[in-house]
């Protein structure tokens, strides 16, 4: 709390911290793009392969693994299993980086020089990746679905179906639900990512044990406040 | 000029500062000596703000740092440059980019002006056509030069310099030690070097202050510390076999 406390005071220079909102934009956000895709299209075929050989009873209509599918992957899938994912590549990276100008004054000399490290440093982290986790996200379900459309298309279930279940019994509020969850988890990863990069003691064996920590424990904090989401927002 | 007094600081149970009165005066070269583990890092990062101190009080001309609040803290930093051990260069910017980040934080200038500034405090340390490389592409000295031009880039009042010899060679050393001395001069700073290089000493300790078992043992000029009585401070330059043989001549 302390260290978010000092994360969110007023920028010494806007343009100097818009700059780092940029490239931490393009660092965390953007270059997560590629294995974000690829998983989601692959996980949401699985999905519907998955679906399709559990429901293979001629008394359920196949539209019904379409909606499964869908289900899955805008409630579940893409919100928390991608964030798990991010938890991995984002929080490592975030806390190895500050670990690593933990160790080497740098973090030091920026405090010397009159910046306040902890905002500069963090605060744009936690903004690019709040604005850019909800993206990612929508981006993934996307994908995911895309992923099922292409199982259909092998020949796992009918295409019009696939197509037809998608749309049926649509509710937008599920995507605002993982809009939510995606905003939060996005929000947890950073800080708790930063916090232990922020205050590593020792020299590179504690900041690799502590990119470790970084990466369990946000995803704990991940999977906890998952439940608790659920059950505000959907219970 | 920097006044301490009564500065003691621990972490835990262990005590490391036992209570420290010194002075570092402007314009002159201050250094602060004593054997490795003796607590001359935690001293200097006490006098800039990086440790909280436990007891006593440090004064940069006559205000005590202590009694700043954050704004006025902050402030004070932007008339500080310090030059860290492992020279502390932020290394995915530019040499530019690092000599100029205070003065794109804080400063209103053009782009030119900055471009300008980079040049004269890299051109002060004797480098030429670095400005766009990395510091991992350079040497050990032109690192400790490039974290030089760095501190000097906001033309501090005070200027703070950790082991800046520690890893070079002696030649190297020599230069870095004239240098910083320049420097002083030049710019009127107050200038405090935590060193245990005994040449440094005797180059440019125009202030010395010895530090040994968390107290202040000594506190002289580079002139009077070969002639000292003083036990603790021959003990400490007469450890080294060289001095030893320039004693007994």
């Amino acid at each position: 709390m302390v260290l978010l406390g000092r994360t969110f005071r007023k920028p010494e220079n806007l343009r100097m911290y818009y700059q780092a909102f940029m490239r931490d934009l393009d660092l965390l956000g953007y270059n997560s793009l590629a294995i974000v895709s690829v998983i989601s299209i692959f996980v949401g075929a699985v999905v519907t392969i998955q679906t399709a050989f559990n429901l293979d009873d001629p008394f359920i209509p196949q539209y019904y693994i379409a909606i499964a599918t869908r289900e899955s992957i805008i409630l579940e899938f893409s919100p928390t299993m991608v964030s798990l994912i991010l938890a991995g590549k984002v929080g490592s990276n975030i806390a190895s980086t500050l670990g690593s100008m933990r160790v080497s004054e740098q973090i030091d000399a920026l405090e010397v020089m009159g910046v306040n490290p902890a905002a500069y440093l963090i605060a744009p982290k936690v903004v690019s990746m709040v604005i850019f986790n909800p993206i990612l996200i929508t981006i993934s379900m996307f994908l995911g679905l895309v992923g099922g459309y292409l199982a259909s298309v092998g020949g796992v279930m009918g295409v019009d179906d696939y197509i037809y279940g998608l749309q049926l019994d649509f509710d937008a509020y599920h995507i605002t639900y993982a809009l939510i969850k995606s905003f939060v988890f996005g929000f947890l990863i950073v800080s708790i990512s930063a916090y232990f990069g922020f205050y590593v003691k020792g020299g590179a064996i504690e900041v690799g044990i502590n990119a470790t920590k970084a990466v369990v424990a946000s995803s704990v904090a991940v999977i906890v406040s998952n439940y608790f989401l659920t059950q505000i927002l959907l219970v | 000029m920097i006044e301490v007094n009564g500065l003691k600081k621990g972490f835990g149970d262990r005590v490391i500062l036992k209570g420290i009165d010194a002075d570092f005066h402007k314009g002159r070269t201050n250094l602060i000596i004593g054997q490795s583990g003796g607590g001359k890092t935690v001293f200097l990062k006490s006098l800039v703000g990086l440790h909280d101190i436990d007891e006593g009080e440090i004064s940069y001309d006559g205000v005590a740092l202590g009694s700043l609040n954050r704004k006025e803290r902050k402030d004070l930093r932007t008339r500080m440059g310090m030059v860290f051990q492992g020279n502390a260069l932020f290394d995915s910017l530019t040499i530019e980019e690092n000599v100029t980040f205070a003065l794109n934080m804080f400063s209103d200038m053009s782009e030119s002006e900055k471009r300008d500034r980079a040049n004269f405090c890299l051109e002060r340390v004797n480098l030429k056509n670095v400005n766009q490389q990395y510091p991992a592409e350079l040497s050990g000295g032109m690192q400790k030069r490039v974290a030089i031009a760095r501190a000097i880039s906001m033309n501090p009042q005070y200027l703070f310099c950790d082991e800046p010899n520690s890893g070079l060679d002696p030649k190297t050393a020599v230069v870095i030690d004239k240098l910083l001395s320049e420097l002083t001069e030049e710019f009127n700073m107050t200038t405090v070097i935590n060193t245990h290089d005994m040449n440094s000493v005797i180059e440019i300790g125009d202030n010395i202050i010895f530090i040994k078992d968390g107290f202040k043992a000594w506190q002289g000029s580079g002139e009077e510390i070969l002639s000292t009585d003083n036990e603790d401070i021959k003990d400490f330059i007469y450890s080294s076999e060289i001095f030893r043989r320039i004693r007994n001549k």
